[in-house]
């Protein structure tokens, strides 16, 4: 390193850098120019990419990151595209909520605007519960299939989504389902005996003794909402008991577990969170996933 | 062996011969269409662009005269790339690199760029002797001028470029007045840039240092492949010659490095093949003028083959010309299937789509009535130009009743109305009694008919209950 002048290699006439790895020596070749050139000008567009752009975290003088003096930001940018993707569907929305909804599907563009949009829509808003393509899971139900708890035209939908099931709006889908057990209504005998009319109402088989203990019970206690015939009634949202279809299961567990104490699961009112026109999207979208009366 | 070579200045002596004026009319046709092209209009209707040869990212669209590729067809272009590769080993295998020599943009680029340095600066001798004296003005504005010209020709270069990305009358007026989109002024920067870099200064270093394509072809030419070639057998002994003196007992070389001289790459041909050499037949040019010019006969340098350069120093007679050779044939084989099957897909392609994708959610749906039903998205490609009136029908089991939402048209029940050029998407719900489905899962056909003619076709699984 110290050695004052630099050793030239006989072979290609180079000078080394000196150093000596197991006997052998790197020639101190230059760089190709370009390749020099390229490394200087990279350095360059750093420099001027610190000043243009946002570059620096938490220097003095700046809240946050330097803002750089072009002023790019890509939440003012992300914002910018929002407005604009805003205003080139106001034609559609306005179109949409001045159409009827059983109307929309007759025009053409509109039904293939509203396939995009619920389509999309759903996946962002609903398929967190409902599952992809609304398959449903316990506790959600299943919208694909022709089974509704509070109506499957395509105006019951359209309110369901809006307004929500016991959501915080005043016009929101509410009826709760009792405690019968947590709160003492009924005895474990009489409960016991209830599992074993529901089960017998699906279709199953039950208890034959206990079916006929329970039907004063159920009479007396459930038939007000669920309907003498356990068909359920869509205007309080109470279910049909004996299509075989549960929301929470129907094995006999889980329906005493419903018995006692009941969910009464809670669909946020969407009417607030996302606008008329594609609430409207939705519920055709929905409607139309295979069950849609 | 050093690793780092300086760069020696080239400098190029103008030559003119049958070689020359080839490769001048390559240049001009090249050229030509590169620089025109966009501006060719082919009439495709009201609603499409009119622009011959265009690839419009934004619509999603690439358009070659008649044809127009979908985003979903890019295939065609994976296949044009395919041929372009196998064309490229035959042309190589049979004739050397002369992709490289003529057709090559930096080949033709570095032949124009030359050609603008030779306008202000001379042939070879006036630049080498102007480049080592001291600078004046002459010298200064020379220099000024060549790359000012160098840049104009390099923006028009990138200017080109863009035009075949956006309609070349619109973009030609919105570039200059600042309103054209941000990607074309950065793409034709690029190239502007990489145009002035690369045929103004770096030359035959790109060649050379970057290219791979030299290290490829060393892999596809043998010993049968025509190349340019310096005959050694008849050239040496070489050694200056003058007029009158016997030709007996040395060979035809007279060692005048004319093809030294006319070399853009700056090599010497007669060290045999090498790495460098791009076979522009320059030097077959400059040659056969010297050689004209001492009298002796052409083709010292010339188009010719390894395997004869062997026989020749062999005292043999040179062997014919063989093109059927098996990599040859190979090369020759695969580029015709590939391109065949291009042209049967071209021809057979249809202006209508057809997909189908079974909803998962739930894989069938057991309604009250006990009929099964499946439902199904189905995507509609309208390629035409036109709305179309398309029935659809479902095939397979008895008794399937269809109803199609994003279409009810009452009128027509089971009809569908795709927009042109478009893809459109239909839900569509089968439903099926119970008795007529005689398995778990049963295969259906979606056929849609276009005026009666069957248009497209998919077929799905129907599914129902387990049994």
């Amino acid at each position: 390193m110290t050695d004052p002048s630099p050793e030239i290699d006989s072979h290609s006439g180079v000078e080394t850098t000196g150093q000596e790895w197991d006997g052998i020596k790197e020639l101190n070749n230059p760089l190709p120019r370009w390749w020099l050139f390229i490394f200087w000008a990279s350095i360059l567009v750093a420099v001027a990419y610190w000043i243009l752009m946002p570059a620096w975290p938490a220097l003095p003088g700046f809240q946050g990151n330097t803002t750089g003096i072009l002023g790019q930001s890509d939440r003012v940018r992300v914002a910018a595209d929002m407005s604009v993707l805003k205003a080139g569907r106001t034609a559609l929305s306005a179109r949409l909520t001045a159409t009827d909804a059983a109307s929309v599907l007759s025009d053409h563009e509109l039904s293939q605007q509203v396939m995009a949009l619920g389509d999309s829509a759903f996946g962002d808003n609903c398929a967190t519960c409902h599952g992809a393509g609304g398959g449903g899971a316990s506790g959600y139900p299943r919208l694909a299939d022709d089974i509704w708890l509070w109506g499957g035209a395509l105006q019951d939908i359209e309110r369901t989504i809006r307004y929500g099931i016991r959501a915080e709006h005043a016009d929101t889908r509410t009826s709760e389902m009792p405690a019968f057990g947590r709160d003492a209504f009924l005895t474990a005998t009489q409960i016991d005996d209830l599992v074993q009319f529901v089960i017998s109402a699906s279709g199953r088989k039950a208890d034959a003794g206990a079916v006929v203990r329970a039907r004063p019970v159920f009479e007396q206690n459930c038939a007000s909402c669920h309907g003498f015939d356990a068909h359920g009634d869509r205007s309080k949202g109470a279910p049909n008991l004996t299509d075989g279809e549960w929301l929470y299961g129907g094995d006999p567990g889980a329906i005493r577990r419903t018995i006692v104490g009941p969910r009464n699961g809670v669909m946020p009112a969407w009417g607030g969170r996302l606008d008329p026109a594609t609430v409207r999207a939705l519920a055709i979208y929905v409607h139309s996933l295979g069950g849609g009366e | 062996m050093t690793l780092y070579a300086r760069r020696k200045q080239i400098y190029p002596q103008l030559v003119s011969g049958r070689f020359r004026t080839i490769k001048w009319a390559v240049l001009a046709a090249t050229l030509g269409v590169y620089y025109l092209l966009p501006f060719l209009r082919w009439d495709r209707g009201p609603d499409a662009p009119d622009q011959a040869v265009l690839a419009d990212f934004a619509g999603g669209r690439f358009y070659i005269f008649g044809l127009e590729i979908w985003p979903q067809e890019v295939f065609y272009i994976t296949g044009l790339l395919i041929l372009a590769a196998v064309g490229l080993f035959l042309v190589t295998a049979l004739f050397g690199r002369v992709w490289c020599g003529y057709l090559c943009p930096q080949t033709i680029w570095t032949d124009l760029f030359i050609v603008v340095e030779r306008l202000f600066e001379g042939d070879r001798n006036a630049r080498i002797r102007r480049d080592k004296a001291p600078w004046s003005f002459d010298k200064v504005w020379r220099k000024i001028a060549k790359h000012a010209v160098w840049l104009l020709v390099s923006f028009l270069t990138g200017g080109a470029f863009i035009l075949y990305w956006h309609d070349a009358r619109d973009l030609t007026q919105t570039y200059f007045s600042g309103h054209a989109p941000m990607t074309a002024y950065v793409f034709a920067a690029l190239l502007t840039a990489t145009t002035y870099a690369l045929a103004g200064t770096m030359r035959e270093q790109l060649c050379t240092y970057m290219c791979p394509w030299p290290r490829i072809q060393a892999a596809l030419v043998d010993r049968n492949t025509v190349a340019v070639t310096y005959r050694s057998d008849r050239g040496e002994p070489r050694g200056a010659h003058k007029k009158g003196e016997s030709w007996v007992g040395r060979g035809d070389c007279i060692d005048c490095k004319q093809c030294v001289v006319v070399c853009p790459m700056g090599i010497d041909i007669r060290n045999g093949p090498q790495l460098e050499c791009i076979q522009c037949s320059l030097c077959i040019d400059a040659c056969n003028a010297v050689m004209k010019k001492v009298g002796r006969p052409k083709g010292l340098i010339a188009y010719d083959t390894d395997d004869n350069v062997v026989r020749r120093s062999m005292k043999q007679r040179p062997a014919p010309f063989q093109p059927f050779r098996s990599r040859t044939v190979l090369y020759a084989v695969v580029f015709a299937l590939t391109g065949g099957l291009m042209a049967f897909g071209l021809a057979t392609r249809s202006d209508l789509d057809l997909s189908v994708s079974k909803d998962r959610a739930l894989p069938y749906l057991e309604l009250a009535s006990g009929d099964v039903r499946n439902v199904y998205t189905i995507k509609v490609a309208n390629k035409q130009r036109a709305v179309r009136d398309l029935a659809l029908k479902v095939e397979g089991i008895v008794g399937a009743q269809i109803e199609i939402v994003g279409e009810s048209d009452a009128a027509a029940p089971g009809h569908i109305t795709p927009a042109p050029d478009g893809v459109d998407r239909y839900r569509l719900l089968v439903t099926v009694p119970a008795a007529s489905l005689g398995a778990t899962s049963a295969p259906i056909s979606i056929l849609l008919f276009d005026g009666g003619r069957p248009a497209a076709s998919a077929t799905t699984q129907f599914q129902g209950p387990e049994h």
